[in-house]
């Protein structure tokens, strides 16, 4: 049995249902990012894990123990709360010992694994200061000492660096795996950044409307998103129609792309299905024959590349490209798309659109 | 001169003179007056004597009224501590609707003039009034509380609840409902979370609306005049007796200064603690 499981957990607030059968294995060791917009059950499913929120059905099995019913003062889980909830009245060694100190640890005990804690986040010279004197990273860093000093056997984010601007936000990311790989606590990070869970999480969940849309290692999630709504919110996508005739997608009259890798292979002769193509398969064809004409309509620089905005027989399509220091397409300029044959990604069928 | 530098004090000035007007020159005359010689037979004299203080400091009665006073706006500040924090607290949680209904509840006696609420705790009090007939009913019997510091401590806590309630309740908006969640998950129980997390960061609520009841108790005139009868005399009633029946003017001012100045005294204790212990930490 996986270390933490969610069996059909559901919470309902009179007729609005913002979770809804949810279910979830997470091994030990595990970092998991909860991934989805605001509103889609991702800070629920937190909530009821953490005991904050009483779920409607289901159960939370931790480690082979039935938490459902457990207050949250004895899960003895470490939550960084989005605010990260600091104890504005206590020093950073006070709201790091404050756990310790509801265990009963002893005073010497208490010192040693505070400063030991401080050390990990490097805190260690800031131990006597107010909350209030700190940064926005430095605080982040004293919640998640606070959370992980009484030696959780789950750790709990809430947005954890949503409050953080980009450049912190970045080097707090891989500063929260470096902890979690050292520490092997078992991790569920709940975001609405998709570049954030992909990055440090060994397996995303995305979820939407109150439902688990997918559950995949990141690269995974991306190459091969389950549903519109996966390809168009986990990174940029280009959503085309297409035929399925003689064992190939036909996007247009006289362009087709091999259904071989695409994930369309049960789709039946004839049928209609959507196509996800990521902006960065495409590429321009220079000089020699592409599979698509093209206008350029608009173009961005986005420093390390350039986002392009293009009119095509298929309609508009984003493309862009590694800036690698070769001058750009101007804009109304027309050219040339080609890409590898197995990048096009058949998405299933949806239920109910 | 720059208009930069004038505006400010040009701005303020008005303010400033009504404040001189109908505090300061008062406080003024009231003071001039408390040195001035009294006689029974001819009043108020020109002249100067310190001789009304020394005879006040001299007469254990002013002791005594001064003792009481004090007692009483003490026990009314603790009774308001233990009655406003919790309400304020409960008020916080509340949801929607409710909140703004007890909000209002808790405000209300503050529209109701106080010698009527006097009049009505003076009813409900009384040798016949509620509480009595109840404790008939029980077989407890009737208790005297009317005209003794029972009914007089009763009816401020009822006056001053709403000065306790609407400080602590700010401190409580202020407070992250994530901290309280923080603290259970750390292992806390719900009364250690509401000692160790909520409670140190309302004090400075709790200090202020303490500060506010007790002067405003020790100062109270209607309620100890109508409930506490003749018996039960604090300060102001003193002050007012002086005034009124005495004519010792001179006496009701030289009191009147004494309750300033340990009124001063109060809050300028309780404002050190305040700066020292909460300044640097709650911002």
């Amino acid at each position: 049995m996986s270390f933490l499981v969610l069996e059909g957990l559901s919470k309902s607030y009179g007729d609005v249902h913002a979770l809804i059968d949810m279910n979830l294995a997470v091994e030990r060791g595990e970092f998991v990012g909860l991934l989805g917009p605001s509103g889609c059950g991702k800070t629920t499913t937190l909530q009821a894990l953490a005991g904050f929120v009483q779920a409607t059905r289901g159960r939370i099995v931790l480690d082979g123990r039935d938490i459902t019913d457990v207050p949250p003062n004895q899960r003895g889980l470490g939550i960084v709360f989005q605010s990260y909830a600091l104890f504005p009245h206590m020093t950073v060694a006070q709201n790091v010992a404050f756990g310790l100190e509801m265990r009963q640890v002893s005073r010497s005990e208490r010192e040693r694994r505070v400063g030991r804690m401080l050390e990990l986040v490097h805190l260690d010279e800031l131990a006597a200061r107010y909350p209030r004197e700190l940064s926005g990273g430095q605080r982040q860093r004293v919640a998640v000492a606070r959370a992980l000093v009484i030696e959780p056997p789950m750790l709990l984010l809430d947005e954890p660096l949503s409050n953080l601007d980009a450049k912190l936000r970045e080097a707090m990311q891989f500063e929260l795996r470096r902890i979690q790989r050292k520490l092997g606590t078992t991790t569920l990070m709940v975001t609405h950044d998709q570049a954030e869970a992909l990055s440090i999480s060994d397996r995303v969940v995305v979820m939407h409307a109150g439902r688990v849309q997918q559950i995949d290692a990141p690269h995974r999630l991306y190459e091969h998103p389950q549903s519109r709504f996966i390809s168009s919110f986990v990174g940029k996508t280009n959503l085309l129609r297409a035929t399925v005739r003689g064992g190939q997608l036909e996007l247009a009259p006289g362009l087709r792309v091999p259904l071989g890798n695409s994930g369309g292979a049960h789709a039946a002769e004839g049928s209609v299905v959507t196509v996800c193509l990521r902006p960065e398969k495409l590429a321009f064809a220079d000089g020699a024959e592409g599979r698509l004409a093209v206008r350029v309509e608009e173009r961005f620089f986005l420093g390390s590349q350039w986002l392009y905005r293009v009119s095509s027989a298929l309609g508009e399509l984003e493309v862009s490209c590694a800036n690698d220091g070769r001058p750009p397409h101007p804009e109304q300029a027309t050219a040339q798309l080609t890409w590898p044959d197995d990048v096009a990604r058949v998405l299933p069928p949806e239920p109910d659109a | 001169m720059k208009p930069g530098r004038t505006l400010p004090y040009a701005l303020v000035s008005p303010a400033l003179a009504l404040f001189a007007l109908m505090v300061l020159l008062p406080l003024a005359l009231t003071a001039l007056l408390s040195f001035q010689r009294f006689s029974y037979d001819t009043g108020v004299q020109d002249g100067f004597t310190l001789s009304t203080y020394a005879n006040m400091l001299g007469d254990s009665y002013y002791w005594e009224v001064f003792g009481r006073t004090a007692w009483i706006a003490l026990l009314t500040t603790l009774l308001c501590v233990l009655i406003g924090a919790p309400e304020a607290y409960i008020l916080s949680r509340m949801g929607a609707p409710w909140r703004s209904i007890f909000l209002l509840v808790i405000l209300a006696p503050l529209l109701v003039s106080v010698v009527v609420r006097a009049f009505g705790w003076g009813l409900v009090l009384g040798p016949t009034g509620f509480v009595n007939q109840f404790l008939e009913w029980v077989g407890i019997g009737r208790v005297r509380m009317l005209y003794t510091p029972i009914a007089v401590v009763v009816a401020l806590v009822h006056v001053m609840l709403p000065f306790m309630v609407i400080p602590v309740w700010t401190s409580l908006q202020k407070l992250d409902p994530q901290v309280e969640n923080a603290a259970l998950s750390l292992g806390a129980s719900r009364f250690t979370v509401w000692r160790r997390v909520v409670l140190p960061q309302v004090t400075p609520g709790l200090l202020s609306g303490g500060l506010i009841v007790f002067a405003l108790s020790a100062s109270a005139l209607a309620i100890p005049g109508l409930l506490g009868g003749r018996r039960i005399k604090m300060v102001a009633t003193l002050i007012y007796d002086e005034y009124l029946h005495e004519l010792n003017w001179p006496l009701g001012a030289a009191i009147a200064l004494a309750l300033l100045v340990v009124n001063l005294a109060v809050m300028l204790a309780t404002n050190a603690v305040l700066e020292g212990n909460y300044r640097k930490r709650m911002g």
